[in-house]
């Protein structure tokens, strides 16, 4: 018992540590420039969306593969909840003209990148986000997750070579003929995919189609990015989940109890999925209004400080070397994992000889800035501390190394996301949930993608898994 | 690292998934829950906190009873009786 106190006690100076070393790095960033406050807003909403995924075990990997798995929906209703609050706080965002979002090029490249995102997410054991809280925890794993993620992307984004020979000849056809890119640029398999075909694709919010051309004002966006596009689809993905999974086991328990069946009875079921598990449901709700208010503090941020990237910034402090041929460095504006990991995948490239600037997505769009000077890679940072810090208080803090066949898994599910976030243009936050709730349908493509990944995954650890126990049950 | 899931007694079986991260704790439970009888107990040994939330509602809708869930030394300690 007395242990036990001592060890509560000691992690909770080492949450504190944690906490304090943040404060600490935020301080020095204040004192070398004041416009360093914009990283360090990136290393506090990290550091929220740390705790929070950590407190609520909240993993987009585990929303469908727990479903398909185990026949579990706490986490996919948490998903839902987190979109809906989002959604709302998102709208109000863009009809006060405040908000960073911008949809992405919609096609079927997202569906194709969700579903190898999906795949990849299962054998790692942790979305792209996921993958970054548990390392918090101390899950060595995950470690591996996000080397995948980083090197993965990075190398994917420069490979050219015999890989060019796979080419559509009309990507190669588009991508020469575009004058707005130079074409010492264009040298990788992503660049014709990017150059020839993605950047060509219509990019969509719902507020800005023919849907509510007559509508203005707050509720236009209310109704069309929020209602239609996000709440009406995620209330009836709770419905349908509840049907397939939940109603069955909920109704005999009710019948047992000689309680009334109906609507109100459906209804009481749908709320007892929702409450199942508090910790995820509530999260889900906090995560949806800290991923607005995020928003919200960026785009203030930089009206205040005159800017619209934060490669501005790097420019006015003479950080040329970071920025990319259009002087921007990757600024989301908003909560997104992968780019940054693959910039610092790349970083590390750079620094035993590889060339990583000779391409679109590195040389001409988001720049390889240093590390230090990375506010996306400091919101990764802040998403680990504060999970670490929540971890360690309550007292599920514990360094793994991976092992055995998870050291594959880790670094194949890896490979697997930062391969399918390339193809889509973003992962499970920035190409789903961001957009998703942003008014973007083509988020969903990536949706759908991915938990049909997440499907194909678990059928493949249920075959793997059942063979283990059948050697296991040998001994019986 | 090796999952060892082994009858430790009458009606009693422990399942030990030590090392392993999500989903493998969840799957593996779910699958030696599958294996004994109803009314048989099951003991899972598990160091991942995030598969936790996961097997107790899990147990929860299959209608199995959470006899004990407690934490010591890092590890999670799961008793579940098959209903």
């Amino acid at each position: 018992m007395a242990d036990q106190v001592d060890n509560s006690k000691k992690n909770q100076v080492k949450a504190f540590l944690v906490t304090g070393l943040l404060i600490f790095i935020s301080f020095l960033y204040y004192k070398v420039s004041p416009y360093y406050m914009y990283v360090v807003a990136y290393i506090w909403f990290g550091f929220a969306y740390g705790m929070m995924l950590q407190y609520g075990r909240f993993c987009f990997a585990s929303a469908s593969r727990d479903l398909f798995a185990a026949g579990v929906p706490r986490m996919a209703v948490g998903i839902l909840l987190a979109l809906i609050f989002f959604s709302l706080v998102a709208a109000i965002l863009t009809a006060t003209n405040m908000t960073t979002f911008h949809a992405g090029p919609i096609g079927m490249h997202e569906f194709i990148g969700g579903l190898i995102f999906g795949v990849g997410m299962v054998l790692s054991g942790g979305c792209a986000s996921g993958s970054l809280y548990k390392i918090g925890e101390g899950n060595g794993t995950s470690m591996l997750a996000i080397a995948g993620i980083s090197f993965g992307q990075a190398i994917f984004a420069d490979v050219g070579g015999v890989f060019n020979n796979f080419l559509p000849q009309s990507w190669v056809d588009t991508a020469n003929a575009q004058t707005f890119i130079p074409k010492d640029k264009i040298t990788a398999w992503f660049d014709y995919f990017l150059a020839g075909d993605v950047f060509h694709k219509p990019m969509i919010t719902l507020d800005k189609t023919g849907l509510v051309s007559g509508m203005q004002g707050i509720m236009k966006y209310l109704l069309s990015d929020a209602i239609i596009n996000t709440i009406i689809p995620a209330l009836l993905l709770i419905c349908t989940i509840y049907t397939f999974y939940i109603r069955k086991g909920f109704m005999k328990k009710r019948a047992k109890s000689g309680a009334s069946t109906g609507l109100g009875a459906e209804m009481s079921g749908v709320w007892s999925m929702i409450t199942a598990s508090k910790r995820t449901s509530l999260m889900g709700v906090l995560i949806g209004i800290t991923a607005g208010l995020h928003i919200f503090v960026l785009k203030g941020m930089q009206m205040k400080f005159g800017v619209t990237n934060f490669g501005n910034i790097l420019t006015r402090l003479g950080h040329t070397a970071d920025l990319s041929i259009h002087g921007t460095v990757f600024d989301p504006g908003y909560w997104y994992i992968t780019t940054q990991e693959a910039q610092f995948g790349a970083w590390v490239l750079e620094k035993v000889g590889w060339n990583m600037h000779d391409n679109i997505y590195f040389g001409v769009s988001n720049g390889i800035p240093e590390p230090w000077r990375n506010p996306a890679l400091w919101m990764s940072l802040g998403i680990i501390f504060g999970a670490m810090a929540m971890a360690l208080l309550n007292k599920e803090f514990k360094f793994k190394l991976p092992k055995g066949e998870l050291i594959a898994w880790g670094l194949f599910g890896g490979l697997f996301m930062g391969l399918g976030a390339r193809v889509a243009l973003g992962c499970n936050i920035g190409a789903f949930f961001i957009r998703v709730a942003g008014g973007d349908p083509g988020g969903w493509l990536f949706g759908v993608g991915m938990v049909g990944g997440a499907f194909v995954g678990v059928k493949f650890f249920n075959w793997w898994s059942e063979r283990k126990m059948a050697k296991e049950l040998e001994a019986f | 690292m090796a999952m060892k899931f082994e009858k430790t007694g009458e009606g009693t079986y422990l399942l030990d998934v030590c090392g392993y991260v999500c989903p493998h704790p969840q799957i593996y439970t779910k699958k030696s829950l599958e294996k004994v009888s109803e009314g048989e107990v099951v003991q899972v040994v598990l160091d991942n906190p995030s598969s936790v939330e996961t097997i107790a509602q899990m147990c929860d809708q299959a209608g199995n009873e959470m006899l004990e869930r407690k934490t010591e030394g890092g590890k999670i300690y799961l008793r579940i009786k098959k209903g």
